[in-house]
């Protein structure tokens, strides 16, 4: 315990670890008494065992969403067919599913998703995980903060859970949870104690991020190792650090609506009421409040938070290109300046998602072009990446991959986005299944397979060993090929008007010949989730079986390749000096074609700096 | 903890030595370099296929019948065409990319470059010049079906409830409101070729009124009056469909528009008036639809 009980210098260039003392707490000790196991494993201030924890909870969470989609795809594709297996949950309709029970599942899936997966698993895994030893530090500035912030993710696993088995069922007001639907308690089957037990979820998941925000913020700016200036940290490190930020500013607005929904549902304070509104047949609500705050407050908090969503992938697919393409990134700067730009940006389009909602049309048209200009900072992004692969020596590693395929998909995310962002178009696709391929190429497409990406990346550094390649790549194919049958598609449902959120459509004149597309678009989400079975295996398997892995196991240039593959508490055995960027490939007249931050200045570097500026 | 102290000392970051590691990194096969790069050529390829080949299948837009719809479809093939010509440049450059700088494909170094200012600032401002045009463009047709709303008073009130359309056309007098209203549900009529403006209410929850084929979708917000016009210009019978999560009936809050002649629609007012009149009820117990 000597190294907790240490105290966490802002410096950690004065308090060397000793490097023969850090490993007591990582390493299991055969004879553990019961209090050392749990805060080590459980209640660790480690931030890489916090980072483990994340990634575990976020995975479990991911199967679950996952299952959620399929019966969401199967009613879909089969609206009132017997659903196969769960099909016994819904006996009393004849092993169906009722219409009150799909409004729930699409509901809790984008919840499930969204708040238990991405966001987590981006800043509380990775984040956790990566952003001291990226730095150089021993630890996150605030451990004790850092444990709470996982600690916090509970009791929202415990609301989301449990308000599945509540009376009514869980949240069925869409994830969006817009009132009245959500406010009052005989809108829908789900309106009842799912939507109480929902809100207080969705708070518990904003404390958590809050707590890891300021951490992450302290930690990148206070801790960083000797030489470690701020244009040298990596990118997913500037990712991390700029969506930090979003949550530090657009969190306590999200907090707060989140409040007030509870208290218009609890005591009737009526923020989202309005005037003489009758529910059910009967009359709801206080008065005097505004459906339409709602949602100004709900999209200032999720609209930034699919930044949120998508920059620290970003970031770790930059630094996966370099590392596979053996290449400097194209264009550091812009790349981080352009992360800022959307970050800034980001705070001021909320009113894209409320073009036809009822707002004043004219301030559509401002919101209209700050979406516009949003699309800048991202296709720079783009462009910078092509550039990065530009005259490199392509690894295939199952990484480059997954980092290839966000480029790839990313792109098809953000020109779908010009459609909506453009309002007379946005009339006809809004709420469209053309919106749910958008946001599935970004958030899925996208962020997921830079998860993956991440995961294939770093796993030799969180377990030592490294993941099976074969399989990998075997995971990555079936992958790819199925999210493409499954979301590519909804592009042309959305282009025929097929509206999201309807148990069945099929009933509409417009949208009946639809069938057969919709149950292609199943069979593969099937194919999608199925195929994560490759994926389960190897990760597991590996954990115990795969391949030792050095240090350094991609000749990667980060500082976190510079630490034992595990790291030992405390991190490093010797103190990381930094003298370089993060992206030192290929230089020219080096005997190796990398050169780490922590590597001492080396002639080579020099020669090609001036031959850069003659 | 001898791993990683031999890790230390080999110096090469611990990598087995062997023929097959290059530069310390698996030496992947040319073949696998190539499959790849054309797995990723298929997404250029197999998208483009996808919209091309939609329309031939009826998947695509339902019929357009109103004359604002006409700029929407052209705005959405205008930003098609733009977003399809960067699409398929951005993918095939990187299938270009990935198929000849595969590490096995040569042993030439990896080109050491940081970037290009030149390059940066002609990929910002084309872009930027690109979508300010874009905003720019698409302002008129959005105040056309927006905000410039036609001057006449409503000619029907459509009020979204769960889980139907009410529908109330003002009347003899031309005014909502009035006793002489008359009231149906799920079942709206528009004379073709004339500017129709409906006022739309919601009495409960959030609903969305969209009419696919007059490409209209606007909100039905509780506590508000949406003004929602449009021309139509062909007759026939359409759907109408609750865009916006109401509930657990959301996916059968159907309604149907039928875009008649103005002497078909006349004709209909007058036999829903007969209707109202032969069950009437007294002013006091107007339904409650009618309460403002």
């Amino acid at each position: 315990m000597s190294t907790v009980t240490q105290p966490h210098a802002p410096s950690p260039a004065t308090a060397p670890h000793d490097p023969r003392a850090p490993h007591d707490q990582a390493v299991p000790q055969r004879s553990m008494s019961l209090s050392t196991f749990l805060s080590t494993y459980v209640f660790s201030k480690d931030h890489k065992v916090i980072g483990l924890q994340f990634l575990f909870s976020t995975l479990v969470w991911f199967l679950i969403g996952g299952l959620l989609a399929l019966a969401v795809r199967w009613q879909v594709a089969w609206p009132w067919s017997d659903v196969p297996v769960l099909g016994k949950l819904f006996a009393q309709q004849g092993g169906q599913m009722a219409p009150e029970f799909y409004t729930m599942l699409f509901t809790m899936h984008a919840t499930v998703m969204i708040f238990l997966v991405i966001i987590p698993i981006l800043a509380g895994a990775f984040g956790n995980f990566l952003i001291p030893l990226m730095i150089g530090a021993d630890d996150m500035a605030f451990p004790t903060l850092n444990m709470l912030s996982y600690w916090f993710m509970w009791p929202a696993f415990f609301f989301f859970g449990v308000s599945f088995f509540v009376e009514g069922g869980a949240a069925a007001g869409g994830w969006t949870s817009y009132p009245p639907l959500s406010t009052s308690t005989v809108s829908a089957p789900g309106s009842g104690m799912g939507q109480t037990l929902w809100l207080l979820g969705l708070t518990m998941v904003g404390v958590s991020s809050m707590l890891g925000s300021v951490n992450y913020m302290t930690t990148i700016i206070l801790m960083r190792a000797p030489g470690m200036t701020m244009f040298r940290l990596p990118m997913t490190i500037w990712a991390m650090f700029i969506t930090a930020i979003l949550q530090a500013f657009a969190l306590p607005v999200l907090t707060a609506a989140g409040f007030m929904q509870l208290t218009d549902r609890l005591i009737g304070t009526g923020f989202f009421s309005p005037e003489g509104n009758i529910i059910n047949n009967a009359m709801s609500g206080a008065g005097g409040g505004q459906p339409i705050l709602w949602q100004h407050l709900f999209w200032f908090y999720s609209h930034p938070a699919v930044y949120i969503m998508i920059l620290p992938a970003m970031g770790m697919v930059s630094d996966i290109l370099t590392t596979f393409a053996r290449k400097p990134l194209f264009g550091y700067r812009p790349m981080v300046y352009s992360i800022a730009g959307i970050a800034g940006l980001g705070f001021i389009v909320w009113g894209h998602h409320m073009f036809i909602s009822g707002m004043n049309p004219a301030l559509g048209i401002t919101f209209m072009v700050a979406t516009m200009m949003i699309a800048l900072p991202s296709a720079v992004k783009t462009f910078n990446w092509l550039g990065t692969i530009w005259g490199g020596r392509i690894h295939y590693t199952t990484a480059m991959l997954f980092a290839i395929s966000f480029v790839s998909m990313f792109i098809i995310g953000g020109l779908s986005g010009i459609f909506m962002a453009a309002t007379p178009v946005d009339i006809f696709i809004h709420d469209t299944y053309f919106i749910v391929a958008h946001f599935h190429y970004v958030l899925f497409a996208g962020t997921a397979m830079g998860v993956w990406a991440g995961i294939y990346y770093w796993f030799p550094k969180m377990f030592g060993r490294t993941m099976n390649e074969f399989w990998g790549k075997v995971h990555f194919f079936l992958t790819f090929t199925f999210l493409n049958g499954t979301f590519f598609t909804m592009h042309i449902l959305g282009a025929v008007g097929f509206p999201r959120r309807l148990a069945d459509a099929y009933h509409y004149e417009t949208f009946h010949h639809l069938q057969p597309l919709n149950a292609f678009m199943t069979w593969c989400a099937i194919g999608m989730v199925t195929s994560q079975i490759v994926f389960a295996i190897n990760f597991f398997w590996s954990m115990f079986r795969g391949p030792i892995a050095g240090r350094n196991p991609w000749n990667a240039n980060t500082l976190e390749w510079t630490a034992p593959s595990p790291p030992g508490h405390g991190n490093f055995d010797f103190q990381p000096v930094v003298y370089r960027g993060p992206y030192e490939y290929s230089v020219p007249g080096c005997e190796k074609d990398y050169l780490m931050q922590t590597d001492p200045p080396h002639p080579a570097e020099a020669a090609a700096a001036a031959a850069a500026h003659a | 903890m001898d791993q990683d102290k031999r890790d230390r000392d080999a110096g090469s970051g611990g990598n087995p030595p062997g023929d097959s590691w290059v530069n310390g990194l698996p030496q992947g096969r040319r073949w696998s370099g190539i499959a790849w790069s054309l797995l990723f050529l298929l997404v250029p390829v197999l998208g483009t296929a996808t919209f091309v080949i939609a329309p031939y299948y009826n998947h695509w837009f339902p019929k357009d019948v109103s004359v604002h719809g006409r700029s929407i479809d052209d705005l959405f093939y205008f930003i098609l065409v733009l977003t399809g010509v960067i699409f398929l440049a951005t993918e095939l450059i990187l299938f270009w990319f990935m198929w000849k700088y595969d590490a096995a494909a040569s042993s030439k170094p990896a080109t050491y470059i940081h970037g290009s200012h030149a390059l940066e600032v002609v990929w910002t401002i084309i872009p930027a010049a690109t979508m300010l045009f874009l905003a720019i463009y698409q302002m008129n047709t959005w105040a056309d079906i927006k905000m410039r709303r036609p001057r006449m008073s409503p000619s029907a009130e459509v009020v979204a409830r769960q889980f139907e359309w009410r529908i109330r056309y003002p009347g003899r007098d031309e005014t909502l409101g009035t006793p002489d209203d008359l009231f149906i549900v799920n079942d709206l009529h528009v004379p073709v070729d004339e500017d129709f403006l409906i006022q739309l209410k919601s009495m409960d929850v959030l609903h969305s009124f969209f009419l696919p084929n007059l490409r209209m979708k606007q909100d039905a917000v509780p506590g508000m009056k949406q003004p929602v016009w449009f021309k139509a210009t062909e007759t026939g019978t359409y759907d109408i469909v609750c865009a916006e999560v109401c509930g657990w009936g959301h996916y059968k809050m159907k309604g149907r528009v039928t875009i008649e002649s103005r002497a078909d629609f006349d004709r209909w007012l007058a036999r829903i008036e007969a209707e109202q009149k032969a069950t009437q009820r007294g002013p006091d117990e107007i339904p409650i639809a009618a309460a403002d």
